[in-house]
């Protein structure tokens, strides 16, 4: 078996320790070993969140810079930040949908040209999958399913030791029922993207 | 019902490091747990105040944890299998009682759980806990996993009951918040209630008490220092004439190496999951059987030290590396290549990370206080109040230390919980300057107030204010005793805090409602400027946390607020309120505005009462 090492970035509210869960579960009901890695606390309150799925073989909690097979990025400027974690053989799938940051936000900085960005992300690994994912969530009924987005384009384009359906048994089973609806349109809006 | 308490023995389940040691301690049998929430361990007592809400366990979120640990310790000597669990520093705390208790010892077993936090991911240093197995004396137990972290809770309260010890279960952050599958066990029923024994010469460490139980700790540790080398904990794994020790989540790094450098045919693992008392036996036969060994340990080396002894009392001439010299550092949490780049260069072996894309300068993205949360408030009022003038800002443990960024600036000194109170009376006497410091008010109750009474008895001169948000908010709003907000509805807190600053000798108090700008600023204003009656005074600054307040009351929110083409931009709501909803935008035209983003918008309405252009609007769903 082969190792499965995803990272996932995005800022602090948007759900990605929920979709990291997700696949956690999923490759538990399918038997695959996996570890599925948070960080609580700081990292919250409008900072970068980071979590990691590793499955298959390697045991490791922590995806070391340049080891990462796919990152799931939740916004454009954190895949940038953390392209580091990817190498020439790394599938990139990333929201291009920005959150200013506060300096950005206060006029202090700029945000840099998300197109630039994704140029340079193209540009450093095997392939990069840009899409608006808060349109799209906007679009299942609340920007608050960007996560489901995100893991529907996922299981489009990664190549996973599981299929689309253990996914969505495990929404159905681990999700909350009010929005059991909307989280499975917005994966599979991610699906079609 | 909670699902520790439904997963079916011999299911699998996908838990945190947290879910798995609470789910262990039921499977104890466990009746009584205590904590003081703090990253990475607060889970472990979330979850214990739930299920203690379903089932006959008592938990209960102490003041601090000297509090939690004493609580614990009588609830074992009562005979109660009893869980005690708190972050790295707040072993600190509780470090007193810990020191006695390893000496007295206990009737039903005690676990204490250290969380370390290496990286500080959420925290103010990195210190090694181990070395307080050592320090006390104590039986010590590192998971790697959640599994492990559900068998070693369980084992660790066999031990500590067989030999009468607390025993110290060293988790970290990476141990703590992953999740891993689980195969759970049987529960089994608490004791309900303890029963004490009097026994003052055993239990009473006077003098005379103390130096026979001081010998007979160590006779104790003696004896599971020879049962250690036998703990399946302790194991030896792979053949070959190299030699890998390893403990903790830095197993998982060192398999991961060992697959992927293909060196499983000559390399041999002692994964230590028992790492004090030293399993000297097991190490010594380990290193007679390797040509040269690695010790792959997080922080400090802890067992690399031991086993260097160990050579040395043999006569052993092996090479014994890990720390220093081009391999492992001293700081920081392991990442896999480190670990595989480390072992790669001891033993010889070709490996070549792969090339990293080195980060331009980007701006950053650090957290921030919440759109709408009082703390920036009432940083504002004290900016504000001081005016051109400057006053030192001692600050404490929570949520506002993240006033340290611009524009509010708030943070100038911080050591630990509650440093706030006691060096602001250092300062005031040190120097000059005015001072201003800041604690919330679970700090406070944690260990603020004893500095306060100090203030007021040396005669130390500064502003305390108190931000009372109305819950422990940093780590995920648990409740402290002067809580009023409840699922109930609003009730009077347990302890006042108030009445417990006035019942400290403190005659100069006010409480204020940060939201109300102009009154806050002028109590401000009126305490910096009376340098007639000098001492300490304090403002309570009170004004429940928003998520909080939204989530305990389910009140919605009817206003948000918007900027009007009154608007100047004179900039002074981005430069020195610096509230996240606020945006700097510029049209086609490249012309600048100023809007308010109506999604992150709380409607606390602090920004209209300090600009004109500001005005509210009825909030849309």
């Amino acid at each position: 078996m082969k190792a499965w090492r995803i990272f996932f970035t995005g800022v602090g509210g948007q759900g990605t320790l929920l979709a990291t869960r997700m696949l956690g579960e999923a490759a538990l009901l399918t038997d695959i070993p996996v570890v599925v890695s948070e960080v609580h606390g700081m990292a919250q309150r409008g900072g970068v969140v980071e979590s990691a799925v590793v499955m298959g073989a390697a045991q490791s909690p922590v995806i070391s810079d340049g080891e990462a097979d796919i990152l799931m990025s939740f916004e454009p400027l954190e895949t940038l930040r953390a392209l580091r974690k990817c190498s020439s053989n790394s599938l990139v799938i990333s929201n291009n949908s920005p959150i200013s940051p506060f300096a950005v936000a206060s006029g202090r900085e700029q945000y840099p040209d998300v197109g630039e960005m994704m140029r340079t992300v193209s540009n450093h690994v095997n392939r990069l999958i840009a899409l608006d994912a808060r349109s799209l969530a906007r679009e299942a009924g609340s920007e608050l399913s960007v996560n489901m987005v995100m893991i529907g384009a996922l299981m489009r384009h990664a190549e996973m030791p599981f299929g689309r359906e253990v996914v969505e048994t495990v929404l159905n089973t681990k999700t909350k029922k009010a929005f059991l609806k909307m989280n499975l349109k917005a994966f599979d809006l991610g699906f079609q993207a | 019902m909670h699902e520790l308490l439904t997963a079916q023995p011999g299911s699998k389940k996908l838990l945190l490091g947290n879910e798995a040691i609470v789910r262990g301690a039921l499977e104890a049998g466990i009746s009584f747990a205590t904590t003081y929430p703090g990253t990475p361990s607060s889970e472990i007592g979330d979850n214990f105040y739930r299920i203690s809400q379903e089932t006959d366990l008592y938990f209960e979120y102490s003041v601090n944890e000297k509090v939690a640990l004493e609580t614990a310790a009588a609830a074992a000597i009562s005979g109660l299998r009893t869980m005690c669990s708190m972050k790295h520093v707040g072993l600190n705390v509780a470090a007193d009682p810990l020191m006695t208790l390893a000496y007295v010892g206990v009737k039903g077993g005690l676990v204490v759980v250290s969380a370390d936090d290496p990286s500080m991911h959420s925290s103010q240093n990195e210190q090694d806990n181990r070395y307080y197995a050592k320090l006390a004396g104590l039986p010590m137990l590192e998971p790697a996993n959640s599994q492990e972290a559900l068998e070693m809770t369980r084992a660790a309260f066999e031990l500590s009951e067989a030999y009468q010890i607390p025993v110290l279960l060293r988790t970290t952050t990476r141990v703590n918040h992953s999740r891993t599958p689980v195969e759970v066990g049987l529960l089994q029923p608490p004791r309900r209630t303890g029963a004490f024994k009097k026994d003052p010469f055993n239990l009473v460490p006077v003098p005379m008490v103390a130096r026979r139980l001081h010998v007979e700790l160590l006779e104790k540790m003696d004896k599971i220092g020879t049962e250690a080398s036998a703990s399946p904990f302790n194991r030896v794994e792979g053949k070959g004439g190299w030699g890998v020790v390893t403990s903790g989540v830095s197993y998982n790094y060192v398999a991961d190496a060992i697959r992927e450098l293909d060196m499983a045919d000559r390399v041999r693992v002692l994964k230590m999951g028992m790492t004090y008392p030293f399993a000297g036996e097991i190490c010594l036969d380990f290193l007679k059987g390797v040509e040269r060994v690695l010790v792959v340990e997080e922080l400090e080396p802890f067992l690399e030290d031991k086993l260097k002894i160990l050579a040395q009392e043999n006569g052993l001439t092996l090479e014994i590396r890990g720390k220093g010299e081009g391999l492992l550092p001293r700081y920081y949490e392991f990442d896999p290549v480190q670990v595989k780049s480390a072992m790669a260069r001891f033993f010889q072996l070709k490996y070549q990370p792969a090339k990293v894309e080195m980060e331009s300068a980007l701006p950053q993205r650090p957290p921030n206080l919440c759109a709408g949360c009082p703390h920036r408030a009432s940083y504002y009022a004290v900016n504000k109040a001081l005016g051109d003038a400057t006053a030192i800002y001692p600050t404490d443990i929570g949520c506002y230390t993240l006033g340290i960024l611009p524009p509010l600036e708030a943070a100038d000194f911080l050591l630990c919980m509650g440093s706030s109170v006691s060096s602001a009376g250092g300062f005031a006497k040190a120097q000059e300057e005015p001072v201003v410091a800041f604690i919330g008010d679970s700090t406070f109750f944690h260990s603020g107030i004893t500095g306060l009474i100090n203030a007021v008895h040396n005669d130390h001169n500064f502003i305390l204010v108190i931000l009372d948000n109305g819950t422990t908010a940093m780590t995920g709003q648990q409740p402290h005793p002067g809580i009023e907000l409840t699922p109930e509805g609003r009730q009077p807190p347990k302890v006042d805090i108030e009445a417990v600053v006035r019942g400290c000798g403190v005659d100069q108090v006010e409480t204020v409602n940060p939201l109300q700008v102009d009154k806050t600023v002028a109590v401000l204003k009126e305490m910096l400027g009376d340098k007639q009656r000098p001492g300490v005074k304090v403002v309570i600054s009170k004004s429940p946390c928003p998520l909080f307040e939204r989530r305990v009351t389910g009140k919605k929110q009817k206003v948000v607020f918007r900027v009007t083409n009154e608007c100047d931009m004179c900039r002074r709501c981005l430069d020195e309120l610096g509230c996240p909803a606020f945006t700097y935008c510029e049209d086609e035209e490249e012309c600048a505005f100023i809007s308010i983003d109506e999604h992150l918008c709380s409607g606390c309405s602090v920004c209209k009462q300090i600009c004109h252009a500001i005005k509210p609007k009825k909030k849309t769903a």
